[in-house]
């Protein structure tokens, strides 16, 4: 894994010294608010409905055990001993004072980590395929080109007042678990005819209040030319992007204005410019990031303990069929931990548990794990013999909950009990949501279906591409649900589309389950999921289920 | 023709712990709603707004908002600033735990 060379060391160490002076003349009332906003905006610093909130990138989505700890011992000594995770593999306390963040900057700089470019019109944090280096279906770990961007786009001097912020997400595998399709850039390695390895670029993706499936401007680009490329795509859009309107200044409505081919010959353009400048220092750094990167020695161990434990208990057996995946080393196990107990707040964790996590990555996953964009953590190397040790060690941390991809796995942004911009809640909708299929005891019966919610236009948690979105509205001063439908987020991206009038706090949960419920009706097999039934017959049959009053009136 | 003004309160985010205050009548910033001057006359809310913006050193985004009056002080019309009353609806933390 990447560690901090002196020089990152010692660039970050000096901003946390700079902000620290910042944060000591605005308490002394020698900066304004005016001043100081864009400053502590840098450090990652926001002001929200109760508190301030301090977000720290968690680049790609990796850390290592000490990692883990020192975010764990961040959330006691100055939150309220916990963190929440988030969709774009950040971490967020939601309870610091202002006079500990320099302190709490430092902490995180001993460690290796920070909170720059978590905010701003900047490029931030790189997220990556949560598999990456582990999954089987990989060609390649995204993760040293993830690193080499993440290092070319950290205090970029020309990149640093783009016109609005700007998110880069890759994958190494052709499944996408990254949501590249919905990001500004997003790179999805594929091999040309001649098997070697490179990227499918897709440009102008971005959900929120116009969502847009990205486009694919580069069918295949030779891995060396990546970051070239990438830098033509950011400057091109940093001419053309407009700066009048802040909801018009994304690259996806900059791509849907010009149309993808006028910006597709201005990027070639500018690549062909650009290739000539970079005489191949970034290939020599790109080596060097990959030997930071090599995988970990897989063992070879026996897997009749394993076998032998899953015969014998259906606890374990289940939480085996839900949160495991296919790893690429013979006998290991992708684990995915979720941080969605039916109830709880999704991508909460505790001191404690964020402390088990770290425990069980150093002593069975080779000190990695990860942060998905769907808040959950994934132990990526596990040998499938220490299963059973992973599993009771998750247990006694009340981390073991076996509801990977079904009803209760749901996204939910911070939503109206935290955020500023939130028009509504939306935690409380997923933890009812979660407590009634939990009581249903309806759940692996549903199967795959991802619900996501989302606080309100900005769409952080990702409805649109939820099979079941949720987008909670202000509507004449009163919370209001709004439904879509048979969005998704792989590389089959697509947007949900809406279902009708929105539903009430209170009629929002009883909806949901009339909607699955019409699904479990309408599906030909158990094998047939949600989307794929919804793909089969549309919104007519879902709209009925949603809405029986108008139904009722229809056939009257 | 204009809306008629509705009755309000100046509230913003304390510099240092970051949550809800409200402005009193006696130029104070109270983190209970109920002590708040409820400004009933436009003109006058304009002159406290001013005053709450020029207190940049101990708040943050001062801002007029619809407030009611009830038997023990003004309280909130739209539910975020209910929330802001109280706090966080998934744990017994900020207001309504009294931290
Ligand atoms: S979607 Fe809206 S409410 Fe939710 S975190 Fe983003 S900005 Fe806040």
């Amino acid at each position: 894994m990447y560690t901090y060379t002196d020089f990152d060391e010692k660039f970050v160490r000096e901003r946390v010294a700079q902000f620290r002076g910042q944060v000591e003349r605005r308490l002394e009332g020698a900066l304004t608010e005016d001043e100081f906003k864009p400053l502590r905006l840098m450090n990652g610093l926001y002001l929200q409905l109760h508190a301030y909130m301090l977000r720290v990138a968690i680049p790609y989505g990796t850390l290592n055990a000490r990692q883990m700890r020192q975010l764990a011992y961040l959330a006691e000594r100055w939150d309220k001993g916990y963190g929440h995770f988030t969709t774009r593999q950040n971490i967020q306390y939601n309870w610091p004072k202002l006079k500990d963040i320099p302190d709490m900057l430092d902490a995180l700089a001993d460690v290796g980590m920070h909170a720059i470019q978590t905010s701003g019109n900047t490029i931030r944090n790189v997220t990556a395929d949560h598999f990456a280096g582990a999954a089987a279906d990989e060609i390649e770990d995204p993760r040293p080109i993830a690193e080499l961007l993440r290092q070319w786009s950290t205090d970029h001097p020309e990149f640093q007042f783009l016109p609005r912020k700007f998110k880069i997400a890759v994958t190494g595998s052709p499944k996408d678990r990254a949501v590249t399709k919905a990001h500004d850039i997003g790179l999805r390695m594929v091999r040309n005819d001649a098997g070697e390895p490179g990227f499918e670029v897709i440009v102008g993706g971005g959900l929120g209040r116009t969502p847009m499936i990205g486009k694919v401007i580069r069918d295949f680009l030779p891995k060396a030319h990546l970051l070239p490329y990438c830098e033509a795509i950011v400057s091109v859009y940093n001419l053309l992007g407009r700066r009048d309107n802040k909801y018009k200044a994304r690259i996806k409505i900059t791509v849907a204005e010009n149309g993808l081919d006028k910006i597709r010959d201005l990027v070639e353009a500018r690549f062909d410019e650009l290739r000539r400048e970079f005489s191949g220092f970034d290939q020599d750094l790109l080596k060097k990031i990959e030997a930071e990167f090599t995988p970990p020695t897989f063992r070879d161990a026996q897997l009749e303990g394993y076998e032998a434990y899953r015969a014998a208990n259906p606890a374990f057996r289940s939480w085996t069929d839900t949160n495991l995946d296919d790893h690429r080393a013979p006998g290991y196990a992708i684990v995915s931990v979720s941080i969605k107990k039916h109830g709880a707040t999704p991508g909460d964790a505790s001191a404690d548990q964020m402390r088990a996590l770290a425990e069980l990555a150093e002593r069975y996953g080779h000190d990695e794990l990860r942060i998905s964009h769907e808040q959950n953590v994934i132990l990526p190397h596990v040998h499938k013999s220490d299963l059973p040790a992973v599993y009771e060690g998750l247990r006694a941390a009340d981390l073991a909950t076996a509801n990977i991809g079904l009803v209760s796995d749901i996204i939910a942004c911070p939503g109206m009990d935290y955020c500023a911009l939130a028009t509504a809640r939306s935690i409380p909708i997923a933890q009812e949501i979660a407590e009634r299929f939990d009581a249903l005891k309806l759940e692996h019966e549903i199967g795959a279906l991802k619900i996501k919610i989302s606080g309100c236009i900005n769409a952080c948690g990702h409805h649109h591409v939820g099979h079941i979105g949720i987008l909670g509205l202000d509507r004449a001063g009163v919370e209001n649900y709004q439904i879509t439908l048979g969005g998704n987020g792989t590389e089959t991206a697509t947007v949900g589309e809406r279902a009708g009038p929105g539903f009430s706090a209170e009629d929002i949960v009883p909806a949901i389950e009339r909607l699955i419920g019409a699904y479990l009706h309408i599906r030909n097999d158990a094998d047939e999921t949600f989307l794929m039934t919804y793909r089969r017959v549309g919104l007519t049959p879902f709209k009925a289920a949603l809405y029986p009053e108008k139904e009722a009136q229809n056939a009257a | 023709m204009s809306r008629p003004f509705t009755p309000k309160v100046l509230t913003a985010n304390d510099l240092i712990e970051g949550d809800a205050v409200w402005l009193t009548p006696r130029d104070e910033w109270s983190r209970n709603m109920a002590d708040a001057e409820l400004l009933e006359d436009e003109a006058v809310a304009q002159d406290r707004l001013l005053f709450a913006i020029a207190q940049s050193d101990v708040v943050v985004g001062a801002y007029l908002v619809d407030a009611k009056a009830s038997d023990a002080g003004p309280a909130p019309v739209h539910f975020r600033e209910e929330f802001r009353t109280r706090g966080p609806s998934n744990y017994p933390h900020g207001k309504q735990v009294g931290a």
